[in-house]
């Protein structure tokens, strides 16, 4: 009898639109919330302890006092004009299909009470003019959604107006501060830098044996001395990180990264015990006073330690603090060397040095790895890096084909100033918000599985903290291993040939085999 | 929100941490994992009572690079990494452990 091997037609992979826009699910994410700060927290940073007696009468003035002191503000909750622009721009609206997490919804939910207040339509004629009191009800749907808000401004991007709903955000999550309704993730989080320095609550000891800890893996493995110094007067840089850096995977492996860097370069430099900490969460609540008190440590430590520059690791809304407003916080650095970018970023650093022909790299090193890149919305949409427009998405992208022999961006409208936010960012990477989280990180994991189904992409790098956090969370829910997120500057780590490096070991070539989309087809590659 | 052990009360805090670090027992290890739906097993506790000591000698949790250096010393190359980690502990050998070794949460962006 013959058998008849019948094979299926071989079908074009279907790949799920990253913006595809959802069934509308009104209410559907009403009971997501983080946890409330406690008394402890909130009175550790210069805020009630709990929500006050007169908060509603508190609560306007605040609006108010803020309304007059940041024209922005004001301009942003005047202009809107119900365009529907920003509707499906939000990953956490795609994700959750909640409409109120649609931008111009979720903004609504402030804009609606300074109508109430503060237009004059909306004080005598609030029903023509969509204007609200502030009730009970209304604060809850505040707690609620302005926490289902990463402050990533993909939606701003796209706003033909530029309202930048991320200060809308802000200037809510402040007033709930004012009034004693904070957030436990960051405010106690802000607490912990004001008494050690870091978000971790990491003590000098342990920052220093973590240190000597790492010192030691990466003379096992080059043969090399490479130094992680702390707190070394008289050093030109300073480097300044997040904390999770010297915690977390894949974090800890791109402090590798610059320690080498450093290190081929004959750079003197050095970290801070005191300025433990790249992250200025003051930021993400909108506090003001806390941004500039965390700000200030980094200007003492720079001073206490005589350096000559300040470089910042690899950590998103860090970068935009620093790169917007180190000078303005903590300014003027005029004892700091003038012929370099006052903060500068790690990448900058990684890159002029590439440029001039200083580091060799044995990209091989790396073949194990298919890569793409993810643009932190921070970077991309306020900062900027180098000396040209893109820099901060030229600069990194060329460090990883420097250093990666396969690298492959994902659709372009999912990159670059288009990028979609992790789900985890502006202060929402904590447990209890794990749903949030997961399913704003849907668009993004959608433009993965694309370049994954296309060119065997296997990996994803990242130049910020959360989004390195976010992503070994989140990846195996939608099929991808937690390692195959990494940083920036751990595929730098991985091809840098330091000198005197001892070559490979056995090691590196069992993993290469073992990896997965090892053996494809090189000609696939982008150029 | 509390364990209840022997007839006594420990308060944890919303996610399960304990609020007052001496009231830690071994017996309360096994009640904090009971209600993460862990098992406690030897290899359980090796990693449980390095996460106590370093603790102890540094008023925080080890990274976790070294704790898997720790483990790989003392069990062995096969369970010395992160996944075999994940393993014991399926929410992260950081938080979820340190919950059941009585210490506080690991805070920031990990």
């Amino acid at each position: 009898m013959v058998e008849l091997k019948i094979r299926a037609p071989v079908q074009p992979k279907e790949h799920p639109d990253p913006s595809e826009i959802p069934t509308l699910e009104p209410g559907a994410m009403a009971d997501s919330k983080p946890y409330s700060a406690s008394e402890e927290h909130q009175t550790a940073i210069g805020f009630p302890g709990e929500l006050v007696d007169d908060w509603k009468e508190r609560a306007i003035a605040k609006l108010g006092e803020l309304v007059s002191t940041s024209r922005g503000l004001r301009v942003y909750l005047d202009t809107c004009v119900k365009c529907g622009a920003c509707t499906d721009k939000c990953h956490y609206f795609l994700g959750t299909a909640d409409p109120n997490n649609m931008p111009v919804a979720r903004q609504d939910l402030l804009r609606k009470v300074y109508r109430r207040y503060f237009t004059f339509a909306g004080k005598y004629f609030p029903w023509l003019v969509g204007a609200e009191d502030l009730t009970e009800e209304v604060l809850d749907e505040w707690y609620s959604y302005f926490h289902q808000c990463s402050q990533c401004r993909r939606c701003s991007v796209y706003c033909p107006y530029g309202i930048d709903t991320a200060e809308v955000s802000m200037a809510a999550r402040e007033i709930m501060d004012s009034i004693g309704k904070g957030q436990k993730y960051c405010n106690e989080i802000i607490g912990k830098v004001h008494k050690y320095g870091n978000n971790l609550g990491l003590q000098e000891k342990a920052h220093r044996a973590t240190l000597e800890d790492l010192e030691e893996d990466i003379e096992d493995e080059t043969g090399v001395t490479v130094r992680l110094p702390l707190d070394e007067k008289g050093a030109d840089i300073l480097l300044v990180t997040p904390s999770a850096d010297f915690f977390a995977e894949p974090h800890i492996d791109g402090l590798i990264g610059y320690a080498k860097v450093f290190h081929q370069a004959g750079a003197s430099w050095t970290m801070s015990s005191y300025a433990s900490e790249a992250a200025n969460f003051g930021m993400f609540i909108g506090s003001h006073e806390n941004m500039h008190e965390l700000a200030l440590r980094i200007r003492k430590a720079a001073e206490d330690l005589q350096v000559k520059r300040i470089i910042f690791g690899e950590c998103g809304h860090a970068w935009r603090a620093a790169y917007n407003f180190l000078n303005t916080l903590a300014g003027p650095f005029d004892f700091l060397d003038q012929n370099y970018p006052i903060p500068q970023h790690i990448c900058e650093y990684t890159y002029d040095l590439i440029e001039k022909g200083e580091l060799t790299f044995d990209k091989s090193q790396n073949d194990h790895i298919r890569l793409t890149f993810h643009d932190s919305c921070n970077v991309s949409r306020a900062s900027r890096m180098g000396d040209e427009p893109g820099g901060q998405f030229d600069i990194p992208r060329a460090i990883l084909r420097a250093t990666c022999n396969h690298f492959y961006d994902m659709p372009a409208d999912t990159i670059r100033e288009a990028t979609f936010c992790c789900g985890g960012g502006g202060g929402l990477l904590t447990d209890e918000l794990m749903d949030l989280r997961k399913k704003g990180a849907q668009p993004r994991m959608r433009a993965l599985q694309d370049v994954a189904d296309e060119h065997g992409v296997t990996h994803m790098a990242a130049i910020c903290a959360i989004c390195k956090t976010q992503f070994a969370k989140v990846m195996p829910d939608y099929g991808f291993d937690m390692d195959s997120v990494v940083s920036v500057h751990q595929m730098v780590s991985n091809a840098i040939v330091l000198d005197g490096q001892i070559t490979d070991d056995d090691d590196d070539d069992e993993e290469k085999a073992e990896a997965p989309g090892n053996g494809m087809d090189a000609a696939e590659e982008q150029a | 929100m509390s364990y209840q052990i022997n007839g006594t009360t420990v308060e944890h805090d919303e996610e399960g941490y304990i609020q007052e670090l001496d009231k830690w027992s071994e017996q309360l290890a096994e009640v904090i994992a009971a209600d993460e739906n862990i098992e406690m097993t030897d290899e359980h506790w090796e990693v449980v009572n390095f996460l106590r000591d370093y603790y102890e000698e540094y008023q925080i949790a080890p990274a976790v690079r070294v704790l898997i250096k720790a483990i790989k010393k003392s069990m062995g190359k096969d369970k010395g990494n992160n996944k075999y980690l994940y393993t014991l502990f399926p929410y992260g050998p950081a938080k979820q452990a340190c919950k059941i070794a009585g210490l506080p949460k690991p805070t920031g962006c990990v």
